[in-house]
């Protein structure tokens, strides 16, 4: 028991060392001149008009149609339909009330939109379907990884190729299996899709971060005693922190923005946030001091999430794609 | 038993379940964990199983099964009573409506993952090194966390349009600038073959971010010998990326080409948001949806899922072969 601790202890030191692994592409070692030489490069490339002119341009167009639409949610109903987003900055100068919380209070309580309740569902959606593939992957991947069993290259590959399967291939099947088995429209099926979609990659990638872990470590718990489970919890758990906070942050944008497992899975009680504002879009199209409010709504824990854990998400990125 | 499936609308009970739901689940596999570890020496295939079963299990009932289904039933009539062989097939490539749903996928796949990986490498480009480099990334990154609805809502209402007459002003600011230049007004949605390209925009604008994020990285990852031989030999600016960033980062402009042609294919969020297939802007993924459960045409739904499938696995292959040229050359 405690060699395994100390094993786990010392893994832990040698942190760095996973993380170099987890972080693809490794960074080159640079020569002082080679920093030079780019520093220069740099200074040229920054009074290159031309490249500052571009940087510039797509900066704007990515930042625009998002701020536009935000200045928006928060004009009164009146001035959304008579004028621009853009004269609110003129009116707001000349010493107007321009700005108000009035859409955002009727987009989540008004009895005809009631995005609130929406809320919730996409909340009571995500947490089970996050945590529910990520633990079952974590089992697989450790399975395929570090224990020896006839036909695992086979299974492992097999696993790997469901990734191309694209979700609109099981949906009328998954469905009439729902109906059969009397749970159709229930949250029940909306996690149980969400966590079968989400396991090949899930497994994939997991076992990458998992086969990175030196075999020393484990070779040194197994001759400590422990099995399977216990190397499971102490020795892996504890390292693969970050490559669990990766997929989980894909996992959570992927089920909390996805539309269409929900909408095909899903009914009126059990539709997330992305479901009623894509029919708002639809049927209230011109409605946009709800509109505008609704997609924010909708954009908020995203948003903080990615913010919060962009770091890990950037490295699950390049792991998935670099090594895929 | 209801009691556990469906909450009806009622918040608290809608969160029981989701508790209910997790205790559950944490309990099951607690369980299956328990007894693999229980026996001093327990036998490999339990153990074994115990670890890779549940996972294997959720794939065949949720994946593997529902994909060989789809398949047969792509081969019947609308609810899967008549066999009708290659019927639906043959209909989604003769029937002047849906080619032009292939058409229109087709040129999906043609432009808009190349648009991205195009932008994405030209901004990694210019914002490299630069002061503001780490700000300037999140800006055109942050599209990655919204939806594709929500990225639909803030580009229809970029698009949004306002007749031309009298004293009413454009909120949509694309016609705006149209106005601002002396133009008309134009309905951008219902212009067609511009508005598959207005579309298109939104999935440019959410990819460009992963396009530039992995290009950045490996641009980064190209040795400094390399770069500074070229320099010697009297290469720089343009010649220098046309003759070394671009064959340097060749495989990772493979992978993400490739992989964001996959998410074109697969993204119907984006239509059904801005035009629900409306106006000549269908593609496979919404056609799909429409035929499966607005028009009840299971089979031939099925056959547009399956034809899905098989317009990916070009992709790949090309993606795998390049990757094996990739792994040889080093």
């Amino acid at each position: 028991m405690s060699t395994v601790a100390g094993a786990a202890g010392a893994a832990r030191d040698k942190s760095e060392a996973v993380d170099a692994l987890v972080s693809t592409p490794p960074e080159p070692k640079r020569t002082p001149s080679g920093i030079n030489e780019r520093a220069r490069k740099a200074k040229a490339r920054l009074s290159n008009p031309w490249a500052s002119a571009i940087a510039l341009i797509i900066a704007l167009l990515w930042t625009i149609p998002t701020f536009g639409l935000l200045v928006t949610s928060v004009r009164p109903e009146l001035d959304i339909r008579r004028s621009g987003w853009w004269t609110v900055f003129g009116d707001a100068f000349a010493g107007e009330g321009v700005f108000s919380m009035r859409n955002y209070e009727a987009a989540l309580f008004g009895s005809s939109t009631n995005l609130i309740s929406f809320f919730l569902n996409s909340f009571v959606i995500t947490l089970p379907a996050v945590v529910i593939p990520i633990t079952l992957a974590l089992l697989a991947a450790y399975g395929f990884a570090w224990i020896d069993f006839k036909g695992r290259d086979i299974l492992f590959v097999a696993v790997f190729a469901l990734q191309i399967v694209p979700i609109q291939i099981t949906l009328i099947p998954l469905l009439s299996l729902f109906v059969a088995a009397d749970v159709n429209g229930s949250f029940w099926t909306i996690w149980l899709s969400h966590s079968a979609f989400a396991l090949p990659l899930a497994i994939f990638l997991l076992h990458n971060f998992m086969k990175d872990i030196p075999a020393s470590l484990v070779e040194a718990a197994r001759v400590d005693g422990a099995g399977h489970v216990k190397i499971f919890f102490q020795v892996m758990m504890p390292l693969l922190t970050p490559a669990i906070a990766a997929f989980g942050i894909f996992q959570f944008l992927w089920v909390w923005n996805d539309l269409l497992v929900a909408l095909v899975m899903g009914g009126p009680d059990t539709f997330p946030l992305t479901v009623r504002v894509a029919e708002m879009a639809g049927s209230r199209g011109g409605d946009w001091h709800v509109l505008s409010a609704g997609a924010f709504i909708s954009m908020v824990i995203p948003l903080i999430v990615f913010l919060g854990l962009q770091r890990y998400f950037v490295r699950g990125l390049l792991a998935g794609s670099v090594k895929g | 038993m209801d009691w556990f499936i469906y909450a009806g609308d009622d918040p608290g009970h809608k969160l029981m379940i989701m508790l209910i739901a997790m205790a559950l689940f944490v309990l099951v596999m607690g369980l299956i964990l328990f007894i693999v570890d229980r026996p001093a020496n327990a036998p490999k295939w339990l153990v074994t199983a115990g670890f890779v079963g549940p996972a294997l299990l959720m794939l065949t009932v949720g994946l593997l099964y529902p994909g060989l289904d789809t398949i047969r039933k792509s081969l019947f009539n609308r609810n899967g009573t008549e066999f009708l062989g290659l019927d639906n097939y043959v209909r989604a490539f003769t029937e002047p409506q849906f080619l032009l749903v292939l058409g229109t996928t087709a040129l999906w796949v043609l432009v808009a993952p190349a648009a991205a990986t195009f932008l994405g490498l030209v901004y990694a480009v210019v914002v490299d090194k630069s002061r503001f480099e780490k700000f300037a990334k999140a800006l055109v990154f942050l599209p990655m966390a919204i939806s594709m609805v929500g990225a639909s809502i803030i580009w229809k209402f970029v698009y949004e349009y306002k007749p031309n007459t009298g004293a009413v002003e454009q909120t949509g600011l694309l016609n705006q600038v149209l106005v601002w230049l002396g133009g008309e007004p134009i309905q951008f949605l219902l212009q067609r073959p511009l508005n598959n390209f207005l579309l298109m925009v939104v999935l440019i604008w959410i990819q460009t971010g992963f396009a530039m994020t992995l290009l950045s990285a490996s641009i980064r990852a190209i040795p400094d010998d390399i770069v500074e031989a070229a320099r010697l030999d009297g290469l720089s600016g343009l010649g220098m990326f046309w003759r070394i960033t671009i064959p340097s980062i060749r495989p990772a402009l493979v992978v993400v080409l490739t992989t964001i042609a996959m998410t074109t294919l697969k993204s119907f969020d984006i239509v059904r948001t801005m035009t629900a297939g409306r106006y000549g802007t269908s593609i496979v993924a919404n056609e799909f949806y429409e035929q499966s459960f607005r028009q009840n045409n299971a089979g031939f739904g099925a056959a547009l899922a399956v034809l899905l499938f098989v317009i990916v696995i070009p992709i790949i292959i090309y993606n795998v072969r390049q990757m094996r040229l990739a792994e040889e050359v080093r």
